[in-house]
């Protein structure tokens, strides 16, 4: 059963030769076997997903419609609002939060009939490349418990990669999708901004943050974009169909792209590990053998982008999560002085370091007297960065990078030294900034046995070229099929 | 000591609720009185995930009162997040615009009790999000009532043009005026529909130099009188601080006071114009506003007439006095329905004196427009004709006003049916003054002998006849015969 991917089953569910029942129940005894070891999920819902597993199957059986992911057993990164659960965003001080509404991918996939398992780790509020800055738990990489997932999705790239689901939603504000799928062995995609609804997203920084699918297959990926992405009036930042028309990801998925021209930034890509550099120029091979031309193009800011994220992004933070002041809802302090108290204490004690951190940054940036050298600065050289994609994009189809200078690192090593890990996103963030698609796929694996992922970048509202390239190397590979050893525990 | 001279100066902020179906960035109906936190819902309470859409209709009837202000309005806005902690800003951010406001460098111009106007210089016009409102109750806690959180507001700056109280609650007045033709607020002050915040100081001048006082600004007035009384007091209170200790105005000495409505002062708030930092950045989830050609037309089409226009040409077209005309505009409504009836050729003076003396008497009494008392515009003209024609009394008319509006009948009916047509007829008449002129010789006699009494008693004589007549006499043929019979 969990060799399937998620659409192999939803067919066998579909025609009656498994049922939802029977994959949701396998889900929750591969659960209670390795997930205390894992620590992917922060809430798991076993009775309301075999409930809806046996809805599934019975309208199955009695010959009536089911939506796109019937019965498939999914996850949910939780920093997505579900009127079941708590919406913790791995804080403290949104740990006992009960959201009145669900958000829109939510209601997404529920409509579309999938079974949800239950609500996945994240760094604090998805502020983080490790998962380790969340409040409630540690998550570990399935591949070696020692080490990170990456993060912030690394409850969900851990979970899909462990077996624990069938696929998962994550949020990616700079390389969070993409960067634990890569260090999970996974797929993740992170769609360009305004494709996904973000309504119900708890935002982090709100001009970079999307949703996207993490999965096991490219095909999975096509499967989850099929069900979440549309307009969305309640999201303004989401782009009309009549503006950018959502296609059926599925329909041509396995249509490779002919005269397929890529191309690579070498001086970037020369900062990566060599075991990763390594993948790379191997992936490079596979394409060219399948007929593609390589170019190599010049990006002139991309040097900024990890400068101009942190100000961008702390600021939006800053402002995002000054809502969480103990006085609506979430934890509040015992027994403030004042009102003045009812904030700074709850918010003191609410919070965790990396969250706090980004806010005193992003305040700072937003400050009067530095608003101009450090928020306009950062918003001119964004501009300057999408400039240089749209420059890239006129000569190539689609960019190839690594998705992370290293493969999963150990659990510890870097929390002290938050600069280092800052600059871990060095590949992913731009690709935020430029608000285009990004897709991880597993590329191969390092000498310690740990997974490397694949970097494929396209022009926005392309992930369905995007998905059709990668899908172009997933059949020539199997390092997708590889399965972590824990397992088969 | 020498005399004192000093100049006021005022600008002001206004506060104008827009009367949208729902709020500004949220589906919720607008509330007043409701239980508290009763029309909310995620996006207005600041829930986590939730995104805002902005209410179109807001937006246009903000470039509406723009319109009316004569501002130049931004073919690109956008909207910014305004940072401040306080518990009935559930967000702890307020959407408002900061430095693409969707209008600006307007100007109002504002009727003086004169009869002349005055030009007021508008700085910007912007929308934005109310907050909501603490509750002190008693005990150790405040509650918050989040049901006004997110109603549309739109916020007026004024240049420090107005140089006394009186002018700023002329203004304020006139921009209450303006909103309600526009249909965009009620301003109902009971409501909190506008709330003020003048900026005060003074230049005065002693010894013959000029010294400036430090600036004040007076926060959240939500009356007329409250903003003219807090700007009388503020005067008096500045001239009496710069003699005791001659501050001036200097870099960050503004400071803030409130009014104290039971004792009638201003109570200091913020002594320091303390750095307040509001950091403002683009609001990231919402898209800027772009306003096209067409879509401004459309806007500018639901344009009218505006108050002050109304009121000069009525003066000037119809001879109204500058009162009346003020009177006629107050609301759109009864403007508009004088014109209907001067249209339907009511007599201008006449409709005037029937509409300002008994149809907004009658309207008042039942709390609605003169538009709504059920009388056509054609009736009220043909009692006007009929009041200018002689056929009935100006008491009479008021009397038939009433009845119209009670009975829905026409004017010459209701006439008839009570008997209030005048008597014009001559020889009928002559009789009856024959009658008086015999029962009262001694006023005969005073009219005669001419000088002082003469004219009292020819008062007194038409009187009587007015009397027999039950004031259904022409006083104007009756005064022709008794000259004629006295002469």
């Amino acid at each position: 059963m969990d060799w399937l991917s998620a659409k192999e089953l939803r067919d066998k569910i579909r025609n009656g030769q498994s049922s939802s029942v029977e994959a949701t129940n396998a889900v929750f005894e591969h659960i209670a076997k390795i997930e205390p070891t894992i620590g992917a999920y922060i809430s798991t819902f076993e009775k309301s997903a075999l409930d809806k597993a046996k809805e599934v199957d019975n309208r199955i059986s009695k010959g009536g419609p089911v939506g796109e992911l019937a019965g498939v057993p999914v996850a949910i990164k939780d920093n997505m609002c579900t009127t079941f659960g708590a919406t913790t965003c791995a804080s403290k001080i949104l740990e006992n939060f009960y959201s009145p509404y669900n958000a829109m991918v939510v209601d997404k996939l529920l409509a579309a009939d999938a079974v949800i398992v239950g609500k996945t780790n994240l760094d604090e509020f998805a502020m983080g490349s490790s998962t380790e800055n969340s409040g409630l738990k540690q998550t570990v990489n399935p591949w070696d418990t020692s080490r990170v997932p990456g993060g912030s999705s690394g409850g969900s790239a851990a979970a899909v990669a462990a077996r624990l689901c069938f696929a998962a939603l994550g949020s990616d504000t700079g390389g969070s999708i993409r960067q634990p799928a890569s260090l999970c062995g996974v797929v993740g995609l992170k769609p360009t901004y305004g494709r996904i609804s973000r309504f119900g997203l708890v935002a982090y920084g709100s001009s970079l943050d999307q949703i996207g699918p993490i999965t096991r297959t490219v095909g999975d990926c096509a499967l989850m974009m099929n069900v979440i992405a549309s307009y969305d009036p309640a999201d303004s930042t989401s782009v009309d169909e009549g503006t950018a028309p959502v296609p059926d990801y599925l329909e041509k998925l396995n249509e490779p792209i002919r005269k397929l021209k890529i191309a690579i930034v070498p001086e970037f890509v020369a900062g990566a590990d060599k075991q990763v550099q390594e993948a790379l120029s191997a992936a490079l091979d596979i394409y060219k053998g399948l007929g593609a031309e390589i170019i190599e193009i010049e990006m002139a800011h991309l040097d900024y982008a990890i400068a101009a994220y942190y100000v961008i992004a702390t600021a939006e933070a800053s402002s995002n999560l000054a809502r969480y002041d103990g006085v609506h809802y979430g934890y509040r302090t015992k027994d403030p002085k004042d009102y003045i108290e009812v904030y700074s204490k709850s918010r003191a004690e609410g919070f965790g370091k990396e969250v706090k951190r980004r806010i005193m940054l992003g305040t700072y940036a937003l400050s009067s007297g530095y608003y101009d050298a450090y928020y306009l600065k950062a918003l001119k050289v964004r501009n300057l960065i999408r400039g240089d994609f749209t420059k890239a994009f006129e000569r190539c189809d689609c960019i190839l990078m690594p998705v992370s200078p290293t493969t999963a690192f150990k659990i510890g090593e870097k929390v002290d030294d938050p600069l280092t890990m800052y600059l871990s996103d060095i590949y992913t963030i731009a690709v935020n900034l430029a608000g285009i698609p990004g897709i991880s796929i597993p590329c191969g694996f390092d000498g310690e046995n740990l997974p490397i992922g694949l970097q494929i970048l396209s022009p926005a509202f392309s992930e369905d070229r995007l998905l059709r390239i990668a899908r172009m190397f997933e059949k020539e590979t199997d390092w997708h099929r590889k399965r972590p050893a824990i397992i088969n525990q | 000591m020498s005399e004192l001279e000093y100049k006021v100066i005022v600008g002001l902020e206004i506060h104008v609720h827009l009367c949208t179906k729902t709020k500004m960035f949220c589906g919720c109906e607008l509330s007043f009185g409701e239980e508290a936190n009763s029309k909310v819902c995620p996006v207005c309470l600041g829930m986590p995930g939730v995104l805002p859409v902005m209410n179109k209709q807001a937006f246009e009837y903000a470039v509406l009162v723009a319109l009316a202000l004569n501002c130049e309005i931004a073919k690109f806005t956008k909207w910014d997040r305004k940072g401040y902690y306080y518990p009935d800003l559930p967000k702890n951010y307020q959407i408002s615009q900061y430095d693409l406001p969707l209008s600006r460098n307007g100007f109002i111009e504002m009727p003086l009790e004169s009869g002349k106007s005055k030009r007021i210089r508008i700085i910007r016009a912007h929308l934005e999000e109310d907050a909501g409102k603490n509750l002190h109750a008693t005990g150790n806690f405040s509650q918050v009532d989040l049901n006004r959180a997110g109603t549309p507001l739109l916020e007026i700056v004024t240049e420090p043009d107005m140089n006394s109280a009186a002018e700023v609650r002329a203004l304020a007045g006139e921009l209450q005026r303006i909103v309600r033709y526009l249909g965009v607020s009620e301003a109902d002050m009971q409501k909190g529909h506008m709330r003020f915040e003048p900026n005060v100081n003074l230049v005065i001048t002693k010894d013959g130099k000029e010294y400036k006082t430090p600036i004040v600004e007076v926060k959240n007035l939500n009356s007329f009188r409250a903003l003219e009384r807090s700007i009388e007091y503020e005067i008096g209170r500045q001239v009496e601080h710069f003699l005791e200790t001659g501050e001036v105005m200097e870099m960050g000495n503004k400071s803030t006071r409130g009014w104290d409505d039971g004792k009638e002062v201003t109570v200091l708030q913020r002594e320091k114009e303390e750095a307040h930092d509001y950091r403002y950045f683009p609001e990231p989830d919402l898209v800027p506003v772009e306003l096209t050609g067409q879509w401004l037309e459309d806007i500018k089409s639901r344009l009218c007439e505006l108050p002050i226009k109304r009121q000069m040409r009525f003066v000037t077209d119809y001879g109204l006095s500058e009162y009346d005309a003020g009177v006629l505009t107050a609301e759109r409504a009864t403007g508009k329905f004088f014109d209907e009836v001067v249209k339907a050729g009511g007599e201008p003076k006449r409709v005037c004196n029937l509409l300002t003396q008994v149809g907004l008497k009658l309207a008042n009494e039942k709390g609605c427009s003169v538009t709504e008392l059920g009388v056509k515009p054609s009736a009220l003209a043909q009692l006007a004709e009929m009041v200018e024609a002689s056929m009935v009394s100006a008491t009479a008319s008021t009397t038939i006003f009433e009845e119209m509006v009670k009975t829905g009948k026409g004017p010459e009916i209701i006439a008839k049916e009570l008997d209030l047509i005048q008597k014009s007829d001559a020889g009928e008449l002559e009789k009856i003054v024959e009658q008086v002129l015999a029962e009262n010789r001694k006023a005969v006699g005073d009219v005669k002998s001419g000088g002082k009494k003469s004219k009292k008693a020819m008062s007194f004589l038409l009187g009587q006849v007015m009397q027999k007549t039950k004031g259904q006499a022409n006083p104007k043929i009756v005064s022709e015969i008794l000259s004629k019979k006295l002469n």
